[in-house]
């Protein structure tokens, strides 16, 4: 980067102007870099001190010194935030979890939106809004209620429960998105496929969620990533006696920050994160492509 | 042809509808209906006290202190996300300028994009432990433990003038990257030759931003705009986990979720809690429906 600063001079269209906005763009880009690398590192600068934390003692993460090298990398952090610290049973309820309520909600989300896009029947818009209309509520508003809902159906504290009310939230902006897809797609093939005899069932899975391919992987990631991201649900569903057994990941890390207050395990709050972390980096290295625009997409209507 | 349609369509149908009537719709109402009652969450539902929910935010100094809060943060963290968003965006994808005819993002500009990116996929809960830290109030905080030796350790969200900031810091910072992604998607489908046509006639850089790249993009800062703002009366992850005492020091960073959360499963106001959700609602749409329409420009075509 260079420090000549441009003198404003008069823009006469004759030589001169050329070296003179090379320079100009020159000095842009270089401040240019600064920014996004100063970005840059505001973004990663928590995720490697967390990283680094991970491997130091107690002790050693008390002296400061935020980005110095812990004396030895041992695993040992990592064991004791798995095993002793659950991350491993709550990591394999959130996969469980986001698994199941993501295949269900892609499949009603599918079915619903494909009749309501396609299919000519009274309600059919009323049922379409009843749904949409999903998107303008804050989910705060439901939660005292939500919650005596689901203890009346003795559904308090179980994955069942849980799977549902995801798959419930989930289901507005998933029906909202597919149905506009749906409307997109071309009516011949269809038709083609009615002539042949094809029953609606089987054309809507032989036909229509083939040719629906990049919708559905757009809005999965965004369902994904979602569910999997999701807290207040858990916090305010997965309490009652013997849910300590099934809490999920992010509600588990929020436990373990919280008591580590008490007893100063730091090293392990920091692995917990780091297991945490970790492999939506490698999901993310892999897909990265795929999950950045899936999730624009999402937004974006 | 037509043989079946019926039988299918509410074969489709009648599990999603279900599903989202139980957990959602049914919700919804139970909210507007809980909100006219005192109700402690136990027993029959009863005690109808018509407004009286209401009446009772006014003199209720955490509610209006709440309020305040989600203000502050409805009016900063879609201006800074915003604004943020666009500069790093403009600069990644038009800031190379042009060369053989094309208009180029700075060098690198993929690998920022990524590193930018990465903190939405992190659960805000997550985010909240980690910052918790970073923000942490002693040496072993990550920031406290950059300055230098001789410098008495910030307490940041242990002070009460302080500790918003530090909410609204977060929330940007995980915010940005989706901004500049989004953002990124809208410039790639503005016409090259807009651009071209523009640095032909000699506008610079800055001049092509504010005259190109924002009346092009409106739509879709709109949408960020409307977006963040609904983040904004969120904040729950944050607050319930990084803050001293949740919401504190001395209800300093109290939000509407958070009171609702707390009211309807720590003291018992389920009654109560159903009604600062039911005003949450019509704030929320009042705010929508206020940027959409304040913010409602002559579409301009490219």
């Amino acid at each position: 980067m260079t420090t000549i600063t441009k003198t404003p001079g008069p823009r006469t269209a004759s030589a001169g102007k050329a070296p003179d906005q090379k320079r100009d763009l020159k000095i842009a880009t270089g401040l240019s870099h600064v920014a996004l690398v100063a970005w840059a590192l505001i973004t990663a600068g928590p995720l490697l001190w967390v990283l680094l934390a991970s491997f130091k003692s107690n002790t050693e993460i008390f002296l400061g010194k935020p980005f110095a090298l812990p004396n030895s990398f041992s695993f040992d952090t990592y064991a004791n935030a798995w095993s002793d610290a659950h991350i491993g049973r709550y990591f394999i309820n959130s996969v469980f979890v986001v698994l199941i309520s993501t295949a269900g909600t892609m499949l009603f989300g599918a079915m619903a939106a494909y009749v309501l896009a396609r299919y000519k029947f009274p309600g059919n818009r009323a049922i379409y809004y009843l749904f949409v209309s999903g998107l303008a509520f804050p989910t705060f508003m439901a939660l005292a209620p939500l919650f005596y809902i689901l203890k009346g159906l003795g559904l308090l504290g179980s994955f069942t429960g849980l799977i549902l009310v995801y798959i419930a939230y989930s289901l507005p902006f998933t029906i909202f998105f597919l149905a506009a897809f749906f409307k997109s797609l071309p009516y011949e093939i269809e038709e083609a496929a009615t002539v042949d005899g094809a029953s609606h069932v089987r054309k809507f899975f032989q036909i229509m969620m083939p040719m629906a391919r990049s919708g559905l992987v757009s809005i999965t990631i965004f369902n994904i990533v979602g569910q999997w991201n999701q807290y207040l649900l858990p916090v305010v569903i997965m309490s009652g006696p013997g849910a300590d057994q099934k809490l999920l990941l992010t509600q588990g890390i929020a436990q373990i920050s919280v008591s580590a207050g008490y007893q100063a395990e730091w090293s392990t709050l920091f692995a917990a994160l780091v297991l945490t972390i970790l492999p939506m980096i490698v999901v993310y290295a892999i897909f990265q492509r795929q999950i950045q625009s899936g999730l624009t997409a999402g937004a974006v209507k | 042809m037509r043989h079946g349609k019926y039988p299918f369509i509410i074969g489709f149908l009648v599990v999603p509808v279900a599903i989202y009537v139980t957990f959602v719709v049914w919700a919804y109402i139970q909210a507007f209906y809980l909100s006219v009652y005192e109700w402690s969450g136990l027993g029959p539902v009863e005690n109808f006290v018509g407004l009286g929910n209401f009446r009772k935010m006014f003199d209720d100094t955490t509610f209006w202190q709440s309020i305040k809060h989600n203000v502050f943060l409805l009016i900063f963290l879609p201006i800074i996300t915003v604004v943020l968003a666009l500069v790093f965006a403009f600069l990644l994808n038009v800031g190379g300028g042009h060369k053989g005819g094309v208009t180029r993002g700075v060098w690198g500009s993929k690998v920022y994009r990524v590193i930018f990116f990465f903190p939405q996929l992190l659960a805000l809960a997550i985010v909240a432990v980690i910052f918790g830290r970073v923000f942490g109030p002693d040496k072993s905080g990550m920031l406290n433990g950059l300055f230098p030796e001789s410098w008495q350790p910030w307490l940041f969200l242990a002070d009460e003038r302080y500790a918003m900031g530090c909410i609204l810091v977060v929330l940007v910072w995980q915010a940005v990257g989706f901004y500049v992604v989004l953002f990124s998607a809208g410039m790639g489908n503005i016409p090259t030759e807009v651009y071209e046509a523009a640095a032909i006639d000699g506008a610079s850089r800055v001049t092509l931003f504010f005259r190109i790249t924002i009346p092009l993009l409106w739509n879709t800062v709109q949408v960020a705009w409307v977006y963040l703002g609904i983040a904004a009366f969120d904040a729950f992850a944050l607050v319930n986990i990084m803050t001293v005492d949740r919401g504190g020091p001395d209800g300093a960073t109290s939000v509407l979720s958070l009171m609702i959360y707390r009211n309807a499963f720590e003291f018992s106001q389920a009654g109560y809690a159903s009604a600062l959700g039911v005003v949450l609602f019509f704030l929320t749409l009042t705010f929508a429906w206020v940027t959409l329409s304040a913010t409602r420009r002559e579409s301009v075509e490219a």
